[in-house]
């Protein structure tokens, strides 16, 4: 009975492809923008409710059947009535671009995915900030579990490394580009300071990847506990390094930096990250990891260089966490070394063992579920770090790996044409 | 010039003398028989040439080159492939994947590849999986390729362990007690891939083995190896009638 109507329902939503779902949520989104404000206001709400109407929700259950109304008839039935009636339509564009390359067909869902944000984010500065941090989130989540997921070892030095690509990063931006208290005059005009930084990124990520190996070396021959304190120290001595930096502000922190980390900026880093570590973790190169983590003599036995696997697993992963770090700077624009402490590295870590391990979309559920959830709570203030952490424990206990463990990332396959699962048998 | 050839090789594990004095040469093509018992160090020479340890004293040549102090992965892309008495397979990889990570040496795309998934790094994963498959398919194994290891019976993860040695394109074979646990049946096909391989590819093969059947119609040359020293060397036939092998290990165990 229960199972009859779990195929129902699977088999209600599993006719439409990626693509039905972009456009649907872009029109959702679109009509929300058109009709949003009018419309709370008939329903007795303040404003759009900015996430879903659960914060409104928890803040005032009054307003419950308004936010519900709200989110069933912008968002809910909208998607549902789009979807369904498109799907026919949807299925033959599908099919036509999965006949296509698969990097114009990817690029082309990326846009719709892309103005679907923009648009979305047009509502509130909150959104905005929102989601930029979620696309952090990602990109430091995935980067972590290139190392504790991929490679199995349980490394606690990713905020260090968010901290060194944050700090290497401002200065770039606030050193060269602006007046400053502590730097001085701007050395270039800020008007080319935007083009050029992606390579303060870059820099910030190298920068991150030499830190690495403070932690990478060491993994030649130490494995577990005695890796992850080594890594745990690398954290708080990065910490402590920049508090005493007085330079860079020491605790009291860098502000001042340029708003360069603009939506369409967060994004692109976002998807090249994505795009540079799932091409990773896919080659004969990249499984070394999973070779390195499941049986490190045999993988050296069949010719696996471990120590260069091991070193590029830090570094790369450090990278990312450095560039994520240099973009979370710009975002905030106000870095302390606080930023990067045992707080950010609990989150992180809840990401990715709540995502899944070795598993590139679950790392993208486990960075947008947490943020999402950690945003939609907030209204309960202490009995949200009640309920977070129970709900990680319970994940714990029911599936040790997380989530979406052991998932290939198959790009082609999420964007493929759908069929009715009544035509598929 | 040999193959491989061992010189006066000892090894210590902190006071334990787990191998003393060993010499050993193999001729290209030739078949080695390792046999001894349990804890008379066969295990222990096999990690010491591989490059799992380094030996105290000794000096180890392939092809005339000293590969002391070598990483094993540099002394296994010269031409060196390896089974484990435990097989040690990779738990969440599957068949194929297997087979392919055997071929980390080969590959040139090199990170640039890997990273951004150039036309080069597609044509080589390409050429890799297709003498995967080509192994996978010698082993009688290749239907298994996309299935996670641990799902598989015991002689098929066997196969899939020899398939991954193979993969090295070794001149030699080391092989730890390859049949071990095995029933009559799966015996039997094991001898016949040993068989195969050994047509095919003609590599060298140094063997350890348990089971007396096996080493005495496989093997061209044996050691009796006991306390870590070799007491008796030989053809089969020398073997089986010398007296000191007979007292150290065939008179305890059944001669099949
Ligand atoms: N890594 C090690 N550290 C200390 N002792 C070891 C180690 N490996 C093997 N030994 C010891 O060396 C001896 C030979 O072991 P091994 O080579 O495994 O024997 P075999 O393979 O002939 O059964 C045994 O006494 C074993 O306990
Ligand atoms: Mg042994």
């Amino acid at each position: 009975m229960k199972e009859k109507r779990f195929y129902r329902i699977r088999r209600f939503f599993s006719g439409t492809p990626a693509l039905g779902w972009l456009l649907g949520a872009f029109g959702a989104v679109l009509l929300e923008s058109l009709v949003g404000d009018p419309f709370s206001e008939i329903l007795g709400l303040p404003k759009i409710p900015v996430l879903f109407g659960v914060v409104i929700m928890l803040k005032k259950p009054a307003l419950i059947p308004g936010a519900f109304a709200y989110v069933l008839l912008i968002y809910a039935i909208p998607v549902i009535l789009f979807t369904r009636i498109t799907a026919k339509g949807m299925n033959w564009m599908a099919d036509k671009l999965d006949k296509m390359p698969l990097w114009f067909s990817a690029a082309l869902h990326l846009l719709v995915l892309y103005f679907t944000l923009d648009l979305w984010a047009q509502v509130s500065d909150y959104r905005l900030l929102l989601i930029k941090l979620m696309l952090i989130a990602i990109m430091l989540t995935l980067s972590l579990n290139v190392i504790n997921g991929y490679m199995g070892e349980f490394s606690c030095s990713h905020p260090g490394f968010m901290a060194l690509g944050a700090y290497v990063a401002s200065v770039f931006t606030v050193g060269l580009f602006m007046n400053d208290r502590l730097f001085g005059h701007a050395l270039l005009p800020a008007g080319i300071g935007q083009f050029l930084f992606p390579i303060g990124l870059i820099l910030a990520g190298a920068i991150a990847s030499i830190g690495a190996l403070v932690v990478a070396i060491p993994s030649f021959r130490t494995r577990g506990d005695y890796l992850a304190i080594i890594s745990l120290a690398f954290m708080f001595i990065v910490k402590s390094l920049i508090e005493n930096l007085e330079v860079v502000g020491g605790p009291r922190g860098l502000s001042g930096q340029p708003d360069w980390a603009t939506l369409p900026t967060v994004f692109i880093w976002a998807i090249l990250c994505v795009w540079t570590i799932n091409n990773f973790v896919e080659s004969t190169m990249g499984k070394a990891l999973n070779a390195v983590r499941d049986e490190e003599s045999a993988a050296d036995a069949m010719t696996v260089n471990t120590r260069k696997t091991k070193m590029i697993a830090f570094m790369f992963g450090a990278f990312w966490a450095g560039i994520a770090g240099g973009l979370l700077a710009h975002v905030l624009r106000y870095i302390n070394p606080g930023t990067f402490g045992l707080q950010k590295l609990a989150e992180v870590l809840a990401m990715v063992y709540f995502g899944g391990l070795n598993s590139v979309i679950g790392s993208i559920v486990g960075a947008v579920g947490f943020n999402l959830l950690s945003e939609m709570l907030r209204p309960l203030e202490i009995f949200k770090w009640i309920i977070i952490p129970v709900l990680l424990i319970l994940v714990m206990i029911f599936r040790p790996t997380g989530l979406i463990a052991f998932k290939h990332f198959d790009i082609r396959e999420i964007l493929k044409p759908k069929l009715k699962m009544k035509e598929r048998v | 010039m040999p193959l491989l050839q061992v010189k006066n090789m000892t090894h210590f594990f902190s006071g334990l003398r787990a191998v003393h004095n060993y010499n050993l040469v193999i001729e290209p093509g030739e078949i080695h028989g390792l046999i001894g018992p349990n804890g008379a160090g066969k295990t222990t020479i096999f990690n010491l040439i591989t490059g799992v340890y380094t030996p105290t004293e000794g000096e180890i040549y392939l092809e005339g080159e000293s590969i002391v102090g070598m990483q094993p992965h540099e002394i296994a892309s010269r031409g060196l492939g390896r089974t484990f008495q435990n097989m040690k397979l990779w738990r969440h990889m599957t068949v194929l994947e297997h087979v392919m990570m055997a071929h980390y040496s080969k590959l040139t795309y090199g990170l640039v590849g890997a990273f951004f998934g150039t036309a080069k790094r597609y044509r080589e994963e390409a050429e890799i999986e297709k003498h995967s498959m080509e192994l996978l398919d010698l082993l009688g194994v290749a239907q298994f390729a996309d299935q996670n290891v641990l799902n598989l019976p015991y002689g098929v993860q066997r196969k899939v362990e020899m398939a991954r040695a193979l993969a090295v394109q070794p001149k030699i074979l080391f092989l730890d007690e390859p049949t071990v646990g095995m029933t009559p049946e799966e015996l039997v096909g094991m001898m016949e891939v040993f068989r195969t391989i050994h047509r095919e590819f003609g590599p060298a093969i140094f063997l350890i083995e348990h089971r007396m059947k096996v080493v005495m119609e496989l093997c061209e040359q044996i050691q009796t190896l006991n306390f870590g020293e070799v007491i008796a060397e030989g053809t089969p036939e020398e073997i089986q009638r010398n007296p000191k092998v007979i007292e150290a290990y065939l008179g305890k165990e059944e001669v099949e």
